[in-house]
């Protein structure tokens, strides 16, 4: 597949994301934790974006399904399909062809039941039967459906946030750390999931700290660094010692990792975050 | 869960038990002699009226068995004979408490539920005109008399539209039994729509509060972010998680109830339980009085009792851990 030349599922171009607060009561000021980022997403194609906590991630993932905050400014382009994805059409869109699976289990609602949960949005007459293979799928077993969320482990939480994102007509899951806290057997079986996905023509963003376990699924890596994207390579550039990556902040970022060479230097300049 | 229940339920006891000798007390070293108050200035008592009077109350004996006395004759349902009406307390209380309770219950409902919604648009439209004018009317009416009110409807009302009528439960001079229900009706819309109107506020106020907590939480986010529209936004989620919390909270209003009802029935002489308590305490009829504070103290009791119950079930996550 040549990538370049066919237009992109999802193209996000310098997205710049403030807000304004008031601090002492009454000044005004202005944050902007995203300052230039790029990133753009092909059919079938999955796209790990890596970044430290607090470098943008949650937030890019947000403006592209528009549910920033009432005080959030957003600046920059989000196409999708080739075509602006005005706040209109992000309502239009979300929860059918575009689909989320939030970064922590407390999105999901603490009164309801979770079968009931994966229910909404599935059309009536079939909600019920649906949502059964979905438990089934998820190896979630068939009376947990009745239970509220407190009642389940934190792995079996994300596998309801997995049921919910899978709908009939999906085109782009937007997967926000799906994988922290999970046992290394849930994870791979999570990863499969993303990567069926794409097997079936979806775009995936697959938002992480993890850098290894991206590397496992990823078609391309896009780093970010304080809410601009350092550099977007091929996965494959990611092994060896980093010789065929774009700059030297993922280099290093590269090395740092256990499984490579440690380079304690940048873990001891901030990068720890990342490696684990 | 069950544990807890238990230990409310002592507790509500005790609470009972400590009010009844504070009752008695109060009225112990109050001026008022129960047989001097008990006969007045009624001089065709005869001494053996007189003599059950004394006995009903252990006059001759000490304080701590007089209220044991007392106590154990309040239990048996012997809330003693009013002086002013000549007949049971309980059977006075009984009658009145009907027409309280249904002032009381129908502002109850109505106040609880119109409250609710404009407590539910007003977090939904937050920052709007809208939710600025019901904020601006809640605010008023936190800070408004109820008998303030209550005159205000009186005047606009009964005086100068001529609508209702000034007071009582029914027409005067006529036979209990010829009441319309229509007039009953036309006696009870004011009072009830004064208790009404300024339960509103509250409930209102509590429970844009909380809506707008949960419009904030990250489950509504996700509910958003998975295409569901405001209004089932709400269904799904803002209205199962408020709605205890709400009811809760008008279980616990049990009290302000009462104590508006009691100003309500006076500005518009209605014949309830809190117009009855005035009366009794006015006129010194002992017995009377008591039966209503304990009955009326229960009742608040219950309420609270119940909100703390609600509070206790609506989160399933302490359900879970007995
Ligand atoms: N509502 C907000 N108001 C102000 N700052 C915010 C808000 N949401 C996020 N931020 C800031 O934006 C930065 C990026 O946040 P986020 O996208 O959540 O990071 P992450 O990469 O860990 O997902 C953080 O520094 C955070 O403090
Ligand atoms: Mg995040």
């Amino acid at each position: 597949m040549n990538r370049t030349e066919k237009t992109p599922l999802l193209e996000v171009k310098k997205l710049e994301i403030g807000f304004t607060q008031y601090f002492k009561g009454t000044q005004k000021r202005t944050i902007k934790p995203i300052a230039d980022l790029h990133v753009d997403i092909h059919e079938g194609e999955i796209v790990a974006v890596v970044g430290a906590s607090g470098s943008g991630k949650s937030l890019l993932a947000h403006a592209v399904l528009g549910i920033l905050p009432g005080n959030a400014i957003c600046k920059g382009q989000i196409m999708y399909c080739g075509e602006e994805l005005t706040d209109e059409r992000k309502i239009q869109l979300r929860g059918k062809e575009i689909s989320f699976i939030p970064q922590s289990v407390n999105y999901l609602d603490p009164l309801m039941p979770v079968g009931k949960q994966v229910q909404i949005g599935l059309e009536k007459s079939q909600a019920k039967k649906k949502q059964q293979e979905l438990f089934c799928q998820y190896d979630l077993q068939e009376n947990t459906s009745n239970l509220f969320p407190y009642e389940l482990s934190g792995g079996m939480l994300r596998r309801v946030l997995f049921a919910t994102s899978v709908r009939e007509g999906v085109r782009l899951v937007i997967a926000d750390e799906p994988t922290p806290g999970i046992h290394p057997q849930a994870l791979s079986e999570i990863l499969k999931q993303l990567k069926k996905f794409a097997d079936a023509g979806a775009g995936v963003m697959l938002i992480t700290h993890d850098i290894m376990s991206a590397l496992e699924i990823a078609d391309r890596m896009a780093v970010i660094k304080d809410g601009r994207t350092v550099e977007i390579s091929e996965a494959s550039a990611f092994e060896g010692k980093g010789e065929g990556l774009q700059t030297d902040y993922t280099r290093r970022l590269w090395r740092a990792l256990p499984q490579n060479d440690f380079d304690l230097e940048f873990r001891a300049e901030g990068g720890t975050e990342l490696c684990p | 869960m069950a544990k807890t229940i238990l230990i409310r339920i002592v507790r509500m006891v005790t609470l009972i038990i400590g009010l009844s000798i504070l009752t008695f007390w109060l009225i112990h070293i109050s001026p008022m002699d129960p047989v001097n108050a008990y006969v007045g200035g009624d001089s065709s008592a005869s001494p053996e009226q007189i003599e059950k009077i004394r006995e009903y109350w252990g006059i001759d004996k000490s304080p701590a068995e007089q209220y044991f006395s007392w106590a154990r004759s309040l239990l048996q349902g012997n809330f003693g004979i009013s002086k002013l009406y000549r007949s049971p307390v309980i059977s006075i209380i009984k009658s009145r408490a009907m027409t309280s309770f249904a002032l009381m219950g129908t502002a109850w409902v109505l106040s609880g539920s119109l409250g609710y919604l404009l407590g539910v648009v007003s977090a939904m439209n937050r920052g709007k005109p809208l939710d600025k004018v019901i904020k601006w009317y809640s605010y008023t009416l936190v800070s408004t008399p109820i008998f303030w009110l209550g005159l205000i409807l009186l005047i606009v009302f009964a005086v100068w539209l001529r609508w209702f009528p000034v007071g009582l439960a029914a027409p005067a001079g006529v036979l209990d039994s010829e009441v319309l229900f229509i007039d009953r009706v036309r006696h009870f819309v004011l009072p009830a729509l004064t208790l009404s109107i300024l339960g509103v506020a509250n409930i209102a106020m509590h429970t844009r509060e909380k809506m707008i907590d949960i419009l904030n939480t990250e489950y509504v986010l996700f509910a958003k972010a998975r295409g569901e529209s405001k209004w089932q936004i709400f269904i799904n989620h803002g209205f199962r998680n408020s709605i205890i919390p709400a009811i809760s909270l008008q279980f616990a209003y049990f009290g302000e109830l009462f104590g508006g009802s009691v100003l309500a029935e006076q500005v518009f002489a209605y014949p309830g339980l809190g117009s009855t308590l005035t009366t009794a305490g006015l006129k010194g009829d002992i017995p009377l009085l008591m039966g209503i504070i304990l009955i009326s103290s229960l009742f608040v009791f219950m309420g609270n009792f119940i909100a703390d119950i609600l509070n206790m079930v609506v989160d399933p996550r302490i359900k879970g851990d007995g």
